[in-house]
């Protein structure tokens, strides 16, 4: 309904990008990141751009700004803003538009608050610097617009400090801090890719609320085209910095036009069928554990067999990662026991036997993170190779590259540095070295989630025909549905420390839900438009019928 | 929380402590020579070296003059010297005072000056003004502070004549005079304290600069001078604090080579002598005094530092 009361074609332009050219530099060359792109926003529109990671999504979103990252500068092309060629301003005067007329949210909140000052003091710097309000005024329009956003506690959330908030919480205080000056436009930057579905349900009625009710012009950013299309009036795919297709939404939904666009959309198809029960592998019997006081895990069971996915599943503070570290024993259980091919696995990873370590592997979700930036290829998957089974020289050459064949990468990646690879190869080099190992479980821990959806993909049916090879049993922990249903066999559904329910992957995605799983699976956007406006409507319905009964 | 925090630190300060006065102690044992052949001279008879010996003590076995030792410093007793028969307390004292005088005037020309400078730097940083004070810093690092006092000697005292080439202050002068006497030193000591300051200051906000959340206050228009003051410095403090009192650490126990230097009648120039002389119990109390004022200035830093972070000054769950 929304989409029908806005008409894109009338009211004046506030942002007009003709022909941006932007350019980064490695090393001592330049290569373009941004080519002749060109759009036109007005009044009250919602603009989405969608693509892949080195797209120039966000890099347009910065332009919008007048903002080019470090390394990275402007090679042509206009950015008006009402009227003024923000790339041709005086640095003052460009200064003074953002965070007044033009507004920025950033895809992560958690660090993009300063960790040393307090909430309030940064939402409502902006306007009380240039004196537009008096910071009492300030302080009680950021108040009511906390509010708005449905923020707990909204008279004294903004004495809090960041790391006091959750990430949803905090991707909303920075809506609000957005909003403060009422800007004429807003750039959401992927402002729900690091939350949980049920978290990114609010998050995403939140903008759209805000952007409604001012009239904000807005370019929403994702490469989630579901989440896209619940607020753009129009969308705008990108790849490798070009225009690939524009259109208004329901007509680029109903009838992309371009091969690349129908292959975004056609992503996430692929699904194993389940396959028979096997062997017991790993038992996990009444296990707890804690942070101190906090307790993370609560009597947690369960069972995977040889050769088969158990896939966990619940939103972030849930306990899938503590049960990760609990198997793997870089967390001790306060109790529980934890059962390893039919021996018992000491709590503590050091008081366990080589060979079990050595059967144990893990994946984590940050190639970045576990790869260390100075070993190259060799080194990363040599080391397993020559701790465990004392391989050298030659011998270890010949497995290294066997492996990295294995992983569908080849020996000419042997001397590559982290830093000279994709994030799909980085995760691939990851895999092989879990696998040099030779193990017979393996925990991935969002093992894909930090990817593209095409390179998801490739990694999935990766880790799928590696189990069929092998007989490697996976520990698959994830917050996304869709990689659920392609690559487990069973599911483990957790929410605050407990399993809630546990089955076979048909059984426990199919109805009847538990009151939990229906919650976390009626919060995965789907390719309408109107989910969004379906799933807000039936929740309001659900909380009023309980008001009545 | 916090509170068991620094009861933590003091705790570990003791232990140090502790080892420093072992070390202390029996490092000087293996000092190579007799003290009781070192008062007499080489010519002294051997039952007189004897006699001296017991008299001293330095025929009990090691441990027992360590306990002895240990005990006498619970008590404020220092022992007394072995070159004039002085409670060392009483050698100490009559320096200590200059010492500290020196390090505090020291310390106030060069913390606010090495912040000032740091933080300028990292606010035009990559301009000339950077370039300049970097290359300055550089300089000011790299020449030893020996050549670095002889050359304002030689231009402040020789050649201008403004300002008296040695520093001996004398119980009786008035405040001024002081200042007057130990300007050369204290601008000496300062130098280095500034460089190290600056530097260390503008390296701590330059990482924080390349933060997420810096970028964000870009995007918000902040301007460049409140970007490093509001936003990147309360985010640096941490380093900072502890360069701060590393240094000032350096002022109280580094000054041995200044005071030489300027003759000034410091802890460093008692340290000095009574090493040429033997002095041993002496030169035990100056190690234990300058590993105390160590200790206590780094677990300052230490509590500063925990204090300048909201996440450990309010950890989470705690609200």
């Amino acid at each position: 309904m929304r989409h029908e009361k806005m008409d894109p074609s009338c009211g004046e332009a506030v942002l007009d990008i003709a022909g941006l050219n932007v350019r980064a530099r490695s090393g001592n060359q330049w290569h373009p990141i941004v080519s002749d792109v060109s759009l036109t926003l007005r009044r009250g529109e919602i603009l989405g751009l969608v693509g892949e990671s080195g797209s120039g999504k966000t890099t347009i979103g910065l332009a919008s700004l007048g903002f080019a990252r470090t390394g990275c500068a402007f090679a042509g092309g206009e950015v008006r803003f009402k009227g003024q060629d923000l790339l041709r301003m005086a640095p003052a005067a460009r200064r003074a538009l953002r965070g007044d007329r033009i507004a920025y949210v950033a895809q992560s909140a958690a660090i993009s608050f300063n960790p040393a000052r307090t909430l309030m003091e940064q939402v409502i710097e902006s306007v009380v610097d240039r004196g537009t309000k008096s910071r009492a005024e300030a302080r009680a329009d950021a108040r009511a617009l906390f509010r708005l956003l449905h923020l707990p506690d909204p008279d004294r959330i903004g004495d809090r400090y960041p790391h006091e908030l959750s990430g949803g919480q905090l991707q909303r205080v920075m809506a609000a801090m957005a909003m403060l000056p009422r800007p004429d436009l807003v750039i959401f930057d992927e402002p729900t890719t690091a939350l949980d579905v049920t978290t990114q349900v609010e998050v995403l009625s939140a903008v759209r609320e805000l952007v409604a009710r001012f009239g904000t012009a807005a370019i929403y950013i994702s490469h989630d085209l579901a989440v896209v299309a619940q607020l753009a009036h129009r969308i705008m795919v990108l790849r490798h910095g070009r225009l690939v297709e524009e259109g208004e939404t329901r007509k680029m939904l109903a009838e992309p036009q371009e091969p690349y666009t129908r292959s975004l959309w056609a992503i996430r198809t692929f699904a194993k069928d389940s396959l028979p029960a096997s062997d017991v592998l790993l038992e996990v019997n009444g296990v707890s554990a804690s942070y101190g006081s906090l307790k993370a895990l609560d009597n947690v069971s369960l069972t995977l067999q040889r050769g088969r996915t158990v896939a966990v599943v619940g939103e972030s503070g849930s306990g899938k990662s503590t049960l990760a570290r609990v198997v793997t024993g870089l967390l001790r259980a306060n109790g529980g026991e934890i059962r390893f091919s039919g021996e018992t696995l000491a709590a503590s990873a050091k008081s366990r036997t080589k060979l079990q370590l050595q059967h144990l592997q893990i994946i984590h979700q940050s190639a970045d993170a576990s790869l260390n930036p100075l070993h190259k290829v060799r080194e990363v998957i040599g080391r397993p190779l020559e701790f465990f089974f004392g391989l050298t020289g030659a011998q270890r050459e010949r497995r290294i590259v066997e492996i990295l064949e294995q992983v569908e990468l080849g020996a000419e990646h042997l001397d590559r540095l982290p830093s000279e690879m994709s994030g799909g190869q980085k995760q691939r080099v990851c895999i092989g070295r879990a696998l040099a190992a030779e193990p017979a479980l393996m925990i991935c821990d969002e093992a894909t989630s930090a990817l593209d959806q095409l390179v998801q993909e490739g990694i999935l049916k990766l880790l799928t025909r590696l189990q069929q090879e092998q007989q490697i049993s996976y520990l698959f922990i994830t917050h996304d549905i869709a990689t659920v249903r392609a690559i487990a066999d069973r599911i483990v559904v957790m929410h605050r420390g407990r399993v809630v329910q546990e089955g076979p992957k048909d059984e426990v995605l199919a109805p009847p839900y538990p009151p939990y799983t229906k919650l976390l699976l009626s919060s995965v956007p789907e390719m309408d438009p109107d989910w969004l406006d379906r799933l807000l409507a039936s929740r309001k319905q659900a909380v009023s019928d309980k008001a009545v009964s | 929380m916090i509170a068991l925090l620094i009861a933590k630190r003091l705790g570990l300060g003791l232990v140090t402590l502790f080892i420093i006065s072992l070390i202390v102690f029996f490092s000087v044992q293996l000092l190579p020579g007799d003290v009781a052949q070192a008062i007499l001279g080489r010519t002294a008879p051997p039952e007189a070296v004897a006699a001296l010996r017991t008299r001293l003590g330095l025929d009990l076995p090691a441990h027992v003059r360590y306990l002895q030792w240990a005990g006498g410093l619970f008590q404020g007793d220092f022992g007394d010297s072995l070159a004039n028969r002085r409670p060392v307390l009483d050698l100490l004292s009559e320096r200590i005072g200059n010492t500290f005088f020196l390090a505090a005037v020291s310390a106030c020309i060069a913390v606010p000056l090495g912040l000032i400078l740091g933080l300028a730097s990292a606010i035009y940083r990559s301009r000339p003004f950077d370039h300049a004070t970097s290359l300055a810093a550089l300089l000011a690092i790299s020449v030893p502070e020996f050549l670095t006092a002889y050359i304002l000697v030689a231009i402040f005292a020789v050649e201008l004549g403004w300002l008296p080439a040695v520093s001996m202050v004398q119980p009786s002068q008035g405040i001024l005079d002081r200042f007057i006497l130990i300007s050369l030193p204290a601008a000496t000591l300062a130098l280095g304290v500034i460089a190290y300051i600056l530097r260390m200051t503008r390296a701590a906000i330059g990482n924080v600069l390349s933060s997420p959340y810096i970028e964000m206050a870009k995007l918000k228009g902040v301007s460049p001078y409140r970007l490093v003051v509001r936003h990147a410095l309360p985010n640096a403090l941490s380093p900072i604090i502890n360069v701060v009192l590393m240094n000032l650490a350096y002022l109280v126990v580094g000054v041995v080579v200044v005071e030489v230097i300027f003759v000034y009648p410091g802890l460093g120039q008692l340290l000095v002598d009574s090493v040429s002389k033997r002095d041993i119990p002496v030169v035990q109390a100056c190690g234990v005094l300058f590993a105390t004022a160590y200790i206590l200035l780094n677990l300052l830093a230490d509590v500063l530092s925990i204090l300048a972070n909201p996440r450990l000054r309010r950890p989470r769950g705690g609200v």
